[in-house]
């Protein structure tokens, strides 16, 4: 029981961490029909900026433990959103009324060309994360102890999701994002400025990508330029798990991800772990196309 | 360019090409050999994404499927590897066909991330030892050398048109291929699916056809891949090996076969060339493929059309 409660838990904070990633993938989908493939590049420059902040900054040093990692948070979600927007405009807007093609393999480049200049600045070698600026403490939670850092992965991504949850629902902006995910066209002719909200989408997404990657970095201690990939694709098998263009779903698909990947790991086997999540993710693709609660996604005309 | 110019331009390539070797190191005939290796890789997969329209950034998988065929046929039970070229193909379309089946109808973007997803279960499975015959991480070594006409073959000069033959053959059938009816029912379902359907062309039947087809093709070139390398591990099979191959297609230009061997000659040919620039080549790469998506998106060499 402690071990399947201990898995559980570890399942919990890294489908946070998914949740967060397919959030992303799955606004941008909504809005404009395409599969950022650079997205999960854009999570991996949020673990290596974070890195480099804490390391240059030390700013748990300056203003103590919790705000100095808030303040990191805000930062990174900050740089890593200024990213995004540039990411659009260089490589998506030109391509806004060419085939989906273009635009996938333009997607493709985008990621290619993240991943070689992180790679080109860091090196290929994993970095990482100083282990004497966090405290490992451990929480005592009715007699089961978990590492505070997996707890506050945990509480974090939730609140992150309920945040973008409310906006996306109760707010005017949120209702415009809603209208032109839905129809573009329509939404173009209610007076929506589409274009400010495909920005706001590419703000938002590697915002929280971002800020996915930098608990990578504090949950695991160690980062790689190439992790991008594997992140980005599970975390797209969570939209895709909870209905892609829908974004509740992708929060309930990127925590059952987390912990059906957890458990599998624990009870089947550690060496087959990475592909638990390409057979979820052909599997729902073959039974259930729409995910748990989305669009469908195979062409019936 | 007429119909002429193009004759006498592949003309004179394909016999620039065959003399070649006379004048390379073993150097430069390996970097063609692998060029012609990719060519073939590609040729294969422009059927499946080049003519047919489908998605497919998982061909390393029918490739591995190919190559750990032969191997394992030809370590095991001693079957000389060029033999395997049948059976290996085989594997690997009949693994297409069955892979496919339940996914061809989805929509575009959907399929690219199901291969992605098959790529790598194969790749995972390779390294995992999975029956306990792929030798897991390590792969298989002491593949036995091809032998053709009583000729047993090692060096790169006579690799060199072992490969660029069968480049030659395929550039032939797929030639005929497009222009058959099969090879217009493919162009008619990407272009318009719901019309091709609307004309009695059985579209599921047509896309597996192609995949399989694809799939075999990729299959046969990780024969060849095995017999040249003589080891073969999962990570030559990775899913960046599917990229190249799905750059290929698109920077030369989709269902073009002059475009496809070009590309595989810039993309494979070029990054030899400026090996010291090891590290920014990838990055250059990535840039090209954006930019050419604005500035020519339809590749160097796009398909003529007919329509």
């Amino acid at each position: 029981m402690e071990e399947f409660l201990q898995q559980l838990t570890n399942g919990l904070a890294v489908g946070g961490i998914y949740a967060l990633i397919a959030l992303g993938y799955t606004m941008v989908y909504g809005v404009l029909k395409l599969i950022n493939f650079a997205h999960g590049d854009l999570f991996t420059y949020g673990a290596y900026l974070g890195l480099t902040l804490l390391t240059s900054l030390a700013l748990t040093d300056r203003v103590g433990f919790a705000l100095g990692v808030l303040v990191l948070v805000l930062m990174v979600m900050g740089l890593v959103a200024i990213m995004g927007a540039i990411l659009e405009r260089a490589a998506y807007r030109p391509l806004r009324e060419s085939p989906r093609l273009s635009a996938v393999v333009s997607a493709l480049g985008a990621s290619i060309f993240l991943q070689n200049t992180l790679m080109l600045i860091y090196g290929a070698r994993f970095q990482v994360y100083p282990d004497d600026i966090l405290p490992a403490a451990t929480l005592d939670l009715f007699g089961l102890y978990l590492p505070l850092m997996r707890v506050l992965i945990v509480l974090a991504s939730v609140l992150m999701m309920v945040v973008l949850y409310l906006f996306i629902q109760k707010t005017r902006i949120g209702t415009a994002i809603r209208a032109a995910a839905i129809d573009q066209d329509a939404a173009r002719l209610m007076g929506i400025d589409v274009n400010r909200v495909i920005l706001l989408v590419f703000l938002l997404g590697p915002a929280l990508g971002g800020a996915a990657g930098l608990m990578v970095g504090l949950y695991y201690g160690q980062i790689n330029f190439t992790m991008g990939w594997v992140y980005g694709m599970k975390a797209f098998t969570a939209a895709i798990l909870g209905g892609i263009g829908n974004i509740p779903g992708a929060m309930v698909g990127g925590l059952l991800l987390g912990v059906v990947e957890a458990l599998g790991a624990a009870y089947i086997s550690i060496a087959w772990k990475d592909a638990i999540a390409f057979c979820v993710l052909i599997l729902i693709l073959i039974v259930r196309p729409t995910g748990l609660l989305g669009e469908r996604v195979a062409d019936k005309v | 360019m007429n119909n002429r110019a193009s004759l006498v331009v592949a003309g004179s390539c394909a016999a620039l090409l065959a003399v070649a070797p006379l004048f390379l190191n073993a150097y430069q005939v390996d970097v063609l050999n692998s060029i012609g290796l990719y060519a073939l890789l590609a040729l294969g997969l422009n059927l499946i994404l080049g003519e047919a329209g489908l998605f497919n950034m998982g061909h390393a998988a029918f490739y591995a499927m190919g190559a750990y065929t032969a191997a394992i046929l030809n370590t095991r039970y001693q079957i000389p590897i060029l033999w395997t070229l049948p059976l290996s193909g085989l594997v690997a379309g009949l693994f297409a066909l069955a892979v496919a089946r339940p996914v061809v109808h989805l929509r575009g973007d959907y399929l690219l991330i199901v291969t992605i997803g098959v790529g790598e279960i194969v790749r995972i499975a390779l390294i995992n030892d999975v029956f306990g015959i792929t030798g897991g991480a390590n792969g298989i070594f002491g593949i036995s050398r091809p032998k053709l006409f009583g000729v047993v073959i090692r060096q790169p000069q006579e690799f060199f048109y072992l490969i660029w033959g069968c480049v030659a053959l395929t550039i032939f059938l797929f030639l005929r291929l497009k222009r058959s009816r099969f090879g217009r029912a493919l162009n008619y379902l990407r272009e318009d699916e719901v019309a091709a359907e609307g004309s009695g062309i059985n579209t599921d039947y047509y896309k597996l056809a192609a995949f399989g087809l694809g799939a075999a093709w990729a299959g046969m070139a990780g024969t060849l891949f095995a017999a040249k390398m003589t080891i073969i591990s999962p990570e030559s099979f990775s899913f960046w090996e599917s990229v190249v191959l799905f750059m290929i297609v698109i920077l030369g230009g989709a269902g073009s076969i002059p475009g496809v061997l070009l590309a595989a000659f810039l993309v494979v040919g070029l990054p030899e060339l400026f090996r010291e620039l090891a590290g920014a080549r990838m990055l250059v790469f990535g840039l090209v493929m954006m930019v050419m998506m604005v500035v020519r998106p339809q590749g160097l060499l796009p398909a003529r059309g007919r329509f």
